[in-house]
């Protein structure tokens, strides 16, 4: 089952990942993302691909 | 592994003499290591198969604190080529001396068995990770002899860890002997695969590489006479507190908190809770449970790397646990937002809390940071210091409820848990 899962070092909390894809990610007071355990649904998959191009740390990926 | 050993109660700590002082075999000199191999039996040349098989049937399991079975991680780090392995004497736990204490009083067990897991990995280095201090120093002249009385056939450096409470942590340990700070990596990929010069590593504890050692001399049957049918051996434990005379002893896994605290001359005032596992850990209440992993499940906590603290009566656990909370936020890496904000906010609420008066709030505030940092860091700073708050606001109720009231029920502010300062620059 995809999902989207974040690298907790090279994120910088930037946002742009809950910004892009609010279904699965949220962000944290502090501004870094709390990810939702519910896998990607099909309809959804487009947005995590924009959201993982659009990292500027490249912190976030697609697993599996 | 023919050898037979006479079962005593200390098998890793060595025998103190006829007059009490200590059993030989510890110095670093030549006639050390002889007295050593006198009183173990030579260093047995078993094949890393049978090694591995032997670990297995024994049930040896990690002594640093995660209990991960090792025969698991000696299979995974031999499924590749060109192995190192590293003895883990980092000890950042302020509360654990169990194993400087070995490393001191035993290192020739210690050093036995980072060969014997070096063979049965198939390693061509090894290295001796330990805690920044003289041992540093004194371990490099033990290994120095070693090398030069040709007992190890794996090559050993002595790497300072660096005085820090993460610096023993897997990835932080391979990120230094690597060449960059003490600090946990990302993982994938894992250190069993991709390590210390992206070689695969096995760390390894040093007290497990002693049990090890033994294990190698006397067998799995031996090991199991010991401990329970599922946790089978002794362990370590640095029990300190309010206890007569603090100090690390040896036990079968599973003896109970009652036996533990008599070996260490009994409690000096009433006990009002107990920390076990260290700071990422559990308080639980004075009871007479078994230190074991099975017997500590039932109550949310595990022995961990064998920290016992008694807090007596009169101190005030809430006060106790802001402080090690502040120690543990200004250990944070600093390298994960949920860590490096969560935990100093953690470490400001226990401080509110900690006041009567001005508690206001602070129990909410506090499950909400501590559901708000777990598992959502690169390593598991922030899980360990979110299960040690939530135990802590359990087992002090009644100290909270006298808090939210303007009332402290403790009398004596002399702190208990120990919080070193971190020294600044340098190693890390």
């Amino acid at each position: 089952m995809t999902s989207v899962a974040v690298d907790r070092i090279a994120c910088a909390g930037r946002g742009l990942c809950a910004e892009l894809l609010p279904e699965r990610i949220s962000a944290d007071e502090w501004g870094y993302p709390v990810i939702a355990d519910a896998p990607l649904t099909a309809d959804l998959l487009p947005d995590a691909r924009r959201a993982v191009a659009a990292c500027p740390a490249l912190a976030l990926r697609l697993t599996p | 592994m023919t050898a037979v050993r006479t079962e005593t109660a200390a098998r890793l700590l060595p025998a103190t003499g006829p007059a009490g002082g200590r059993a030989t075999g510890h110095g670093a000199g030549l006639r050390d290591l002889r007295a050593h191999e006198q009183a173990y039996g030579p260093l047995p040349a078993v094949p890393p198969a049978h090694l591995v098989a032997a670990v297995r049937e024994a049930g040896l399991t990690g002594r640093g604190g995660a209990a991960f079975p090792t025969y698991r991680k000696l299979s995974a780090v031999s499924a590749g080529r060109r192995a190192v392995v590293v003895a883990n004497a980092a000890e950042g736990e302020p509360a654990s001396g169990k194993d400087r204490l070995l490393l001191e009083a035993a290192p020739h067990l210690v050093l036995d068995g980072l060969q014997l897991a070096g063979r049965a990995v198939g390693a061509r280095d090894a290295v001796a990770y330990v805690h920044a201090g003289p041992l540093v120093r004194r371990t490099q002249e033990i290994v120095a002899m070693r090398a030069a009385a040709g007992v190890d056939a794996i090559a050993v450096r002595v790497v300072e860890a660096p005085a820090r409470f993460i610096s023993g942590q897997e990835s932080a340990v391979v990120s230094r002997l690597n060449g960059g700070a003490a600090l946990p990596r990302t993982v994938p990929p894992r250190v069993s695969v991709k390590g210390v010069g992206g070689r695969p590593t096995l760390v390894q504890n040093v007290e497990t590489l002693a049990h090890l050692a033994l294990i190698g001399r006397y067998g799995p049957a031996w090991f199991r006479e010991r401990g329970t049918a599922e946790e089978p051996g002794t362990m370590l434990l640095s029990i300190s507190g309010a206890v007569s005379g603090p100090a690390v002893v040896e036990a079968g896994i599973g003896a109970r908190v009652g036996e533990l605290l008599e070996l260490v001359g009994g409690a000096t005032r009433p006990v009002q809770a107990l920390l076990i596992g260290g700071y990422h850990g559990s308080w639980l209440p004075a009871h007479d449970l078994p230190v074991s992993v099975a017997g500590l499940r039932p109550y949310g906590a595990t022995p961990g790397a064998g920290v016992l603290v008694a807090l007596p009566a009169e101190c005030c656990g809430l006060a106790e646990t802001a402080r090690a909370v502040s120690y543990l936020a200004a250990q944070s890496a600093r390298q994960c937002g949920p860590c490096s904000n969560g935990l100093p906010a953690l470490a400001e609420t226990l401080g509110r809390l900690a006041i009567p008066g001005r508690a206001a709030g602070a129990p909410e505030r506090i499950a909400q940071l501590a559901a708000l940092v777990e598992r959502r860091g690169a390593c598991h700073h922030p899980d360990g210091t979110a299960r040690f708050v939530r135990t802590a606001l359990t087992v002090f109720h009644d100290e909270v409820i006298a808090h939210l009231g303007g009332r402290c029920r403790g009398t004596d502010p002399r702190p208990v848990l120990p919080t070193p300062r971190a020294a600044r620059g340098g190693g890390s």
